[in-house]
């Protein structure tokens, strides 16, 4: 009876149920897919035997490729820097164990695209001699010299953003990060590796916690942890005990996909809604993936760069189980450690079944992102019935955790209607799969804003890309108008003062010696009028030529008509009148243009144009030109 | 290639449909017991025209047939317009009002999924206005009948309209309480007085409160089965029986109880059936309290002051026409945007 009366008084006070899940803030939506997680989580962290070769991809994170520091047939040990972090975001990448680097080439890597990108390839030693280690003593070293080490870490987001870490802990003096939440979540099927890690690695992982929360300066670190991991969360809570004067504690927020999202896992915990504008850091929150910060303390504690992860390895394979692998390893290899996959095994996926993505083939290498494999069978992953229409049920809306409308945003990307598609948020989606999770008429709603996000970015890009053709365009032509209207103005003032200098000629010939620094001038200038008779005198042959031949007889070339001297002059004067019209006709066009352009489109400076935009123009003008050059051959009469 | 999620737990269209269907059963089986059997036979028509209709349809409009026949949505369509005519109404009635619903408000629109207006109600609303004298003509519930038709009498007078010779028409129908109390009150009696007439029962019509009261129970296993939300229904219910209630507490003896609008007519078949259509309504939390509660007042407003007995097809597709402003005004704040 009191549980109801309870029940009913906080039914009363407006809180549901869920909010008092051990004080977590609840979002709208999330699903609750099969876990499948304890499959692999029987066994403990296995390890795999070293790899004949290992391919290390340059690109194992977001940002900039990393910039090579080694060369073919070069011998390197294990932890040796292979490619250095090149411009703010980018992470280098190391040589997980001793060998020789026996080719640097393209390789299909792990990415959804299925492109191949620039590898290191390796072959081990089987030595695993390491080069010198280099710990420090955290507490004692100045904030900035740690990001700076950090850099060279090549420490990444291990909870798949593969975002470089050091970038996240920048403290330029204003970093106001007061709470430091690390992601233990884990809110994916099937993938485990976090949770094992919290079990046997607890200890070390407060460690990293109390590292990253120094370096931020920020008050108290709260782990969350999804509650269908019981004993990672004994292992945190006891390894929590007495660390940094209690400021580290777990939180265990309640299984619900996606709860590991770094907005949703926020506001679960502290109930703080990151505006979408802004990042976590904007409101004195960061966010660090429970692997990520134990890689951060074994390099400070044993200057161990990042060589290695867990991952878990599941799905259609005999023993499933999670294995420190280090990086570059192929995927085969991980596979034969698991037991081998099972025969109906067509391909694998990285990531969960929620978010994760094909991989093109098994022997691609294992890489910073890679938080877990499943082994896919048509028995685990079924294709899904053929789509039907969307019956507007909106049960998408109600499992969307952002609280849009996948219906609605459905329907516009569907339509192409990118506007509306922008106006209802869609870039706020997460893609975390829900909505397709739950659709009843199986429609693949995910693809459609992973096509409309796609076409609205390139429309995007395309936009300013020919926004700075037109601005080059309209400068050109100013710039062109510019120079005729210089030249007619020239052309005038010279004709003028050859028509002054000619009466000045007439009306004082004995000046004409006083005139000598003119007199240079003149001559060209007469010279220019003599031309100019000349070509009048052309055009009014071939004018009468037109003429007569329109009349049907014939005109030889003998059938000059001369020209009187005084229509020779006329024609020249009423050409300078006319010039005169010109370039006052194009003086007003150009005021025109100015006040247009006045507006906010200044011509820019194409002088001042970055590498990569010149690069662009470049491309762009080359396709112009193709087209104008296929247009003529299309049309060879013009 | 990225196709996640690889994982999906979601009933089809077909099984929500089935389910609806599940959940309009008890109500058919009190429709049985009140009125007779005849009430199959019009489903049974009703629904042979439907799928008919749907797969003549699909195959002009060239889609392929099986898995949208197979959607049961035509079905469903088809059992909503049969509850909502005379029980035992004639055979081409229902076909014709099925065959409208089927391929005028539903097909040539699109299909399913692409309907603007509730097929059932655009089909009940075309015979109500078409055949307003057959559609008004319900016949008396078996209890206070004067002589009950069998079985058998029913389904030859829904094919043939002949009775048997020695029953009179007027011996086996009856005004519904709405239609009784509408008229009588026009012939200035006061409802106290009205209500004495047997039509009336406990709450509603006399039989008719028994089927609302099924609908009622298959509306609930519905939303336990998480088929529709609380929204539609509540606020349908709430709208209806707030403003009855002001009504009737300004003049009793002009305006009707709340409880007798919630049980009669289609008040009930209305709130959990009828305006629950994902299709033609609204989609947004907030949007469906609004559609829902428009329903309900405009309903109310029909059957007091328009000039049809009840007013719910009427009221469902003036809300349908609203039902595209409502969802672009009722959008839902998105996570960590501020309120616009």
């Amino acid at each position: 009876m009191s549980t109801i009366i309870n029940f009913v008084s906080q039914l009363l006070q407006g809180k549901s149920l869920n909010e008092h899940f051990n004080d977590v803030f609840k979002f709208n939506g999330g699903i609750h897919p099969p876990q499948h997680k304890v499959e692999s989580t029987l066994s403990p962290i296995g390890k795999l035997p070293l790899p004949e070769k290992l391919t290390l991809p340059l690109r194992q994170h977001v940002g900039n490729m990393p910039k090579i520091k080694v060369q073919i047939g070069d011998y390197v040990l294990k932890g040796q820097m292979l490619a250095e972090a090149e411009g703010t975001v980018s992470a280098a990448i190391h040589a997980p164990t001793s060998g020789t680097v026996s080719a640097i080439d393209e390789q299909i890597i792990p990415h959804p695209s299925g492109l191949p990108d620039l590898c290191i390839s390796l072959i081990p030693d089987g030595k695993e001699t390491w080069g010198e280690l280099r710990p420090l003593d955290w507490r004692n070293t100045d904030k900035k010299e740690l990001v700076n080490k950090l850099r060279a870490s090549g420490i990444v987001g291990l909870g798949g953003a593969t975002f470089p870490t050091h970038i996240k802990l920048r403290t330029n003096g204003t970093s106001n990060v007061h709470t430091l939440i690390i992601n233990a979540a884990e809110c994916e099927p099937y993938i485990t590796c976090d949770d094992m890690l919290m079990r046997e690695r607890a200890d070390d992982v407060v460690n990293g916690i109390a590292i990253v929360q120094h370096i931020l300066g920020a008050q108290k670190s709260i782990i969350g942890i999804e509650d269908n991991k019981v004993e990672a969360i004994t292992a945190m809570t006891n390894a929590c005990i007495g660390a940094e004067q209690e400021s580290i504690t777990v939180k265990v927020v309640p299984t619900l996909y996606p709860s590991g999202d770094a907005r949703r896992l926020i506001h679960l915990l502290l109930g703080t809604e990151i505006p979408s504008d802004k990042r976590s850091t904007d409101v004195g929150i960061q966010v660090f993936n429970v692997a990520t910060v134990l890689a951060i303390y074994r390099y400070f504690e044993f200057g161990e760069p990042s060589i290695s992860r867990i991952v878990t390895m599941t799905g259609n394979v005999v023993n499933p189980q999670n294995f420190e692998v280090l990086f570059g390893t192929p995927l085969m290899s991980l596979v034969k450690a698991a037991g081998a996959a099972k025969a109906d095994t067509t391909h694998f996926i990285m990531g969960g079944p929620m978010m994760g993505f094909d991989l093109p083939n098994a022997q691609v290498p294992i890489t910073k992102a890679a938080n877990c494999i499943i082994a896919a069978a048509p028995n685990l992953f079924a294709a899904p019935p053929p789509a039907m229409p969307c019956i507007r049920c909106a049960r998408c809306a109600d499992a969307c955790p952002v609280n849009l409308q996948p219906q609605e945003l459905y329907w516009f990307s569907k339509s192409n209607n990118f506007a509306s598609a922008r106006d209802y948020n869609l870039f706020d989606c997460i893609e975390c799969g829900c909505c397709t999770y739950v659709c009843p008429s199986n429609i693949p709603l995910v693809q459609y804003y992973r096509y409309a996000k796609s076409e609205i970015i390139a429309a995007d890009k395309a936009t300013s890309a020919a926004d700075l053709a037109r601005e080059r365009n309209d400068f050109r032509l100013a710039r062109i108008e510019r120079e005729k209207l210089e030249r007619a103005q020239k052309h005038a003032e010279r004709a003028q003062m050859a028509k002054e200098s000619k009466s000045e000629l007439m009306l004082d010939e004995s000046k004409s010696r006083v005139a000598e620094p003119t007199s240079t001038a003149i001559p060209s200038n007469d010279q220019a009028l003599d031309k100019q008779a000349i070509i009048a005198a052309a055009i009014a042959r071939a004018k009468a030529l037109k003429l007569a031949s329109t009349d049907g007889t014939l005109v030889t070339p003998t059938d000059q008509i001369p020209i009187p001297d005084t229509d020779v002059v006329a024609e020249v004067q009423a050409k300078l009148h006319k010039q005169a019209l010109i370039a006052e006709a194009i003086e007003r066009a150009k005021a025109k243009k100015l006040a247009a352009t006045g507006a906010g489109v200044t011509p820019k400076n194409i002088e001042n144009l970055s590498a990569s935009v010149q690069a662009e123009i470049n491309a762009i003008d080359q396709i112009r030109e193709q087209a104008a050059q296929a247009a003529t051959a299309k049309n060879p009469t013009k | 290639m990225n196709r996640s999620p690889y994982i999906a737990d979601a009933p089809s269209v077909t099984s929500i449909m089935f389910k609806v269907l599940l959940a309009l059963l008890p109500g058919i089986a009190a429709y049985v017991w009140v009125y007779g059997g005849g009430i199959l036979v019009t489903l049974t028509l009703a629904t042979i025209t439907a799928v008919a209709a749907e797969a003549a349809l699909l195959k002009l409009r060239q889609r392929p047939i099986k898995p949208y026949l197979f959607d049961m949505s035509a079905v469903v369509t088809a059992w909503l317009l049969a509850l909502a005519l005379p029980p035992i109404a004639p055979w081409w009635l229902v076909v014709v009002g099925t065959f409208f619903a089927i391929v005028i408000a539903k097909q040539l629109y699109g299909g399913l999924g692409y309907n603007p207006f509730n097929p059932a109600m655009v089909g009940y609303a075309v015979l109500l206005i078409s055949f307003p004298l057959i559609m008004t003509k319900w016949p008396a519930p078996l209890s206070l009948a004067q002589s009950p038709l069998s079985f058998l009498d029913q389904l030859h007078y829904i094919f043939s309209q002949a009775l048997p010779s020695d029953i009179k028409v007027d011996a086996i129908t009856s005004a519904t309480p709405l239609d009784y109390l509408k008229t009588q009150l026009m012939l200035k009696h006061e409802v106290a007085a009205i209500q004495e007439s047997p039509v009336f029962g406990v709450m509603g019509a006399t039989g008719g409160e028994v089927v609302t009261g099924a609908y009622l129970l298959g509306g609930l296993y519905l939303l336990q089965q998480r088929i529709i939300t609380w929204h539609l229904p509540t606020a349908f219910l709430a709208a209806l029986g707030l403003i009855s209630l002001g009504f009737y507490i300004s003049n009793p003896s002009q305006f009707a109880d709340p409880l007798f609008h919630l049980m009669s007519g289609a008040s009930m078949l209305c709130a959990f059936f009828i305006i629950t259509d994902p299709v033609s309504g609204p989609t947004t939390p907030r949007g469906k309290l609004y559609f829902a509660a428009g329903v309900g007042i405009l309903t109310y407003l029909i059957r007091v002051y328009g000039g049809y007995p009840d007013g719910v097809a009427f009221a469902v597709l003036l809300m349908n026409m609203c039902v595209p402003l409502i969802d672009a005004t009722t959008q839902p704040r998105v996570f960590g945007h501020h309120k616009s």
